[in-house]
C-alpha cells in the first residue's frame, strides 16, 4: 500500500477505533481503506467524480456519487462519529454551509485545507503580482477547482463565528508537522478536528 | 445429470405452494422454469440470484431456445466474468406471469384451459415471494447476492425489503423504487395496443394460435424507444432511408429507424406472449416500495444488514439517475451500507445489457468485497 497523503495520515492516526466515518470527497478511497483495514472503521464515502467512485466500489468501499454542496443534506443528524472533508472545503460553493452540514451529520469533523497565507503564496503574490501558482497550488486561477481560498486565520474566524469548538489542530510544512506558532505564515496545510 | 436434477440449464419444477398474492388471491401449484450455473458450495453460501427484466427470461448465459441468440447477460455472467460461475452458484428463474415456463397466463388452469385473463394480477413482491419458494426448494437460505437491472432491479430491492436476512448483497442497476406517471403512461400505451388488436379476444387466443401479434408488436415498438437514448437513435439511424434513394411519399418504412422498430416489434411476437406482457407491465406499474412501507422508503430498509450497490446511466430517461438517488437517500437515512455511481454510457436504459466496462468493474469489485 502506498503511503497516505500527510494530512490524511494525521486524520487516520487520530480517528478512534471502531467508529462510523463519512469521508466527503473521498477521492480514490485511500483514507477509507486505511481506516477500514487499520481501525475497523465503518467507513462511507461521497465523491463527485464517477471514475473515482467506480474505483472505490471496486475496492469494496461503500461510496456514493454525490456533491458535498447538495447531498450532505440527505444524511440524518448524527449519523457518523466523524465527517471528514480533506482538501475539499476550498472547492465548495458555500464552505460555511458545508461546515454546518459536516457537524450536523457527524458528531465531530476533520477538515483539512491548503493555507493560502503560507509565506510562499504571500511572496508569490507580493513580488509577482499574479495569482500564486506554487508547488502546493499548481493550477492557474482560471482552471483551479479552488474557488474559495482560505487561510488558517480565516478558518479560525469562521469556526469562531459558527460557534464550533476546535478540538485539535495540526499544521504541515511539506510532509512534516510544524508548530502552531505563526501557523498562518508557516503552514502549507492545516488539519482541524472540530465539534459542536 | 438426469433431467429432473435440481441444478443445471433449462430446469423445470412444479411446487405445491400455495403462494399468497398481494392482490388477495392464491397461486397453487406454482411452476418454475429456471437455469443454474456453477456449483453450490457445501454450506450453500455462494448463491447469487439473478432477476431478469420485463421481457427477459432464465436464459442468462445460454442460448435462447426460440431465437437461438446467446443469453442476455453473457457480458456479466460466466467463467471469469464479474458474476463468475467458477466462484458463485448462479440461479435465474423466469418470473411468474411470464411465458418461458413459469406460471403465467398461458399456463393451464385447473380446468385444463389456459388461464388467459383468469390468471391473478401479480406484483413485483409476488414474483419475489415465488422466487423464495424456489430457493427454499433448492436448499438456499441466504443469498450471497441478488442482482438485477430494470425490472430485475425492482425485484432486487423488493427482495432486500421483504427478506432482509436472506440477502447479503444487493445490486440494483438502472432501476427505481416506484413506477412514475410517465412509466405507467408508456406501459398503458402498450397494453391498449394489445387489447385493441381484434385477435386479443379478451385474452382467449391460445386455442387457435392466432394471437394479437400486431398489438404486441406496437407495444414493443413503443417500449423499445424508451430503452434507447435520443443520441443513440440519432447515431444509429439519423434520418437515413431504408434501402432506397428517395422518400416514397407513402407509408412504407422509408426511414431506417422505422424499419428497425418494425423488426423489433415483429421478432418480439415470436418469443413473447401478449397476455404476459399485460400482466408483467401491470406488476411494474403497481410497484411502489415506499407505499408498501407507510409512505417512507427508508422504512423498507430499517435494520437491514444488506450491502447495496446502485448504478444508473446518464442517458437512461426511463429510470433516470434521480430514481436511483431516491433509493440511495432512503438507504442513507436507514444507515445501510450503500454504494452508488452514475455511469456514462450512450445506450440509454439498455446500457445495463451492453458494453459498459465500468459497470463490469463495479459489479465485480462490489461482489468480491462481499466475501471479505
Amino acid at each position: 500500500m502506498t503511503a497516505l497523503r500527510p494530512d490524511l495520515a494525521i486524520i487516520a492516526r487520530e480517528v478512534a477505533v471502531g467508529t462510523r466515518v463519512l469521508d466527503v470527497g473521498c477521492g480514490d478511497g485511500a483514507l477509507m481503506a486505511a481506516l477500514r483495514d487499520g481501525k475497523q472503521v465503518d467507513a462511507r464515502g461521497m465523491e463527485l467524480d464517477p471514475a473515482n467512485v467506480a474505483e472505490c466500489v471496486a475496492r469494496g468501499l461503500s461510496v456514493i456519487q454525490g456533491d458535498a454542496n447538495i447531498d450532505l443534506a440527505d444524511y440524518p443528524e448524527g449519523a457518523f462519529d466523524y465527517a471528514i472533508l480533506s482538501q475539499t472545503l476550498q472547492t465548495t460553493m458555500r464552505p460555511d454551509l458545508v461546515m454546518e452540514q459536516l457537524l450536523r451529520v457527524g458528531r465531530k469533523a476533520f477538515v483539512s485545507f491548503p493555507n493560502f497565507a503560507h509565506w510562499r503564496v504571500r511572496l508569490s503574490l507580493l513580488w509577482g503580482g499574479r495569482m500564486p501558482v506554487t508547488r502546493l497550488l499548481p493550477i492557474a486561477w482560471y482552471e483551479t477547482p479552488n474557488i474559495h481560498h482560505v487561510t488558517v486565520d480565516d478558518f479560525r474566524a469562521l469556526v469562531r463565528d459558527q460557534g464550533i469548538k476546535v478540538e485539535g489542530a495540526w499544521f504541515l510544512s511539506g510532509d512534516r508537522l510544524t508548530s502552531a506558532a505563526a501557523a498562518n505564515f508557516r503552514a502549507e496545510h492545516a488539519v482541524f478536528l472540530l465539534s459542536r | 445429470m438426469s433431467d429432473d436434477a435440481p441444478f443445471g440449464p433449462d430446469r423445470h419444477i412444479t411446487l405445491p405452494g400455495p403462494l399468497a398474492l398481494d392482490g388477495g388471491g392464491v397461486l397453487a401449484p406454482v411452476d418454475f422454469a429456471y437455469e443454474t450455473y456453477g456449483t453450490l458450495n457445501a454450506d450453500a453460501s455462494n448463491a447469487i440470484l439473478l432477476c431478469h427484466a420485463l421481457t427477459g427470461d432464465q436464459y442468462v448465459a445460454s442460448d435462447h431456445p426460440v431465437t437461438g441468440k446467446p443469453g442476455w447477460w453473457t457480458r456479466m455472467v460466466g467463467s471469469g466474468k464479474p458474476i463468475d460461475t467458477d466462484r458463485y452458484f448462479v440461479v435465474c428463474p423466469n418470473v411468474i406471469g411470464s411465458c418461458m415456463g413459469s406460471s403465467g397466463p398461458a399456463s393451464l388452469a385447473e380446468d385444463g384451459i389456459p388461464y388467459g385473463m383468469r390468471f391473478p394480477v401479480i406484483t413485483i413482491r409476488d414474483m419475489v415471494r415465488a422466487q423464495a419458494l424456489l430457493l427454499d426448494h433448492l436448499g438456499i437460505d441466504r443469498l450471497y447476492a441478488v442482482v438485477g437491472g430494470s425490472m430485475g432491479g425492482m425485484q432486487v430491492i423488493s427482495w432486500a425489503a421483504t427478506y432482509p436476512k436472506r440477502v447479503a448483497s444487493a445490486v440494483i442497476i438502472a432501476s427505481t423504487a416506484r413506477h412514475s406517471a410517465q412509466n405507467i403512461a408508456f406501459h398503458e400505451v402498450g397494453r391498449q395496443a394489445i387489447m385493441a388488436d381484434p385477435n386479443w379476444r379478451g385474452g382467449e387466443y391460445y386455442a387457435d394460435g392466432k394471437g394479437p401479434d400486431a398489438g404486441l408488436a406496437v407495444a414493443r415498438m413503443a417500449a423499445h424507444i424508451t430503452y434507447l437514448s435520443e443520441q443513440g437513435l440519432t447515431e444509429k439511424f439519423g434520418r437515413r432511408l431504408q434501402n432506397r434513394d428517395a422518400k416514397t411519399f407513402g407509408f412504407d418504412a422509408d426511414f431506417q429507424v422505422e424499419s428497425y422498430l418494425r423488426h423489433q416489434g415483429l421478432s418480439f411476437t415470436d418469443r413473447f406472449d401478449a397476455n404476459s406482457y399485460l400482466y408483467i407491465t401491470r406488476a411494474m406499474d403497481y410497484f411502489d416500495l415506499a407505499e408498501e412501507h407507510g409512505g417512507h422508503l427508508a422504512n423498507a430498509f430499517r435494520g437491514s444488514a444488506t450491502r447495496f450497490c446502485l448504478v444508473s446511466f446518464d442517458t437512461d430517461w426511463l429510470y433516470p439517475t434521480s430514481e436511483s438517488r431516491n433509493i440511495v437517500h432512503a438507504l442513507n437515512a436507514s444507515g445501510a451500507p450503500v454504494s452508488f455511481v452514475e455511469l456514462s454510457a450512450p445506450f440509454g436504459h439498455d446500457s445495463f445489457l451492453l458494453d459498459v466496462p465500468d459497470l463490469n468493474r463495479v459489479v465485480d469489485g462490489f461482489l468480491k468485497a462481499g466475501g471479505q
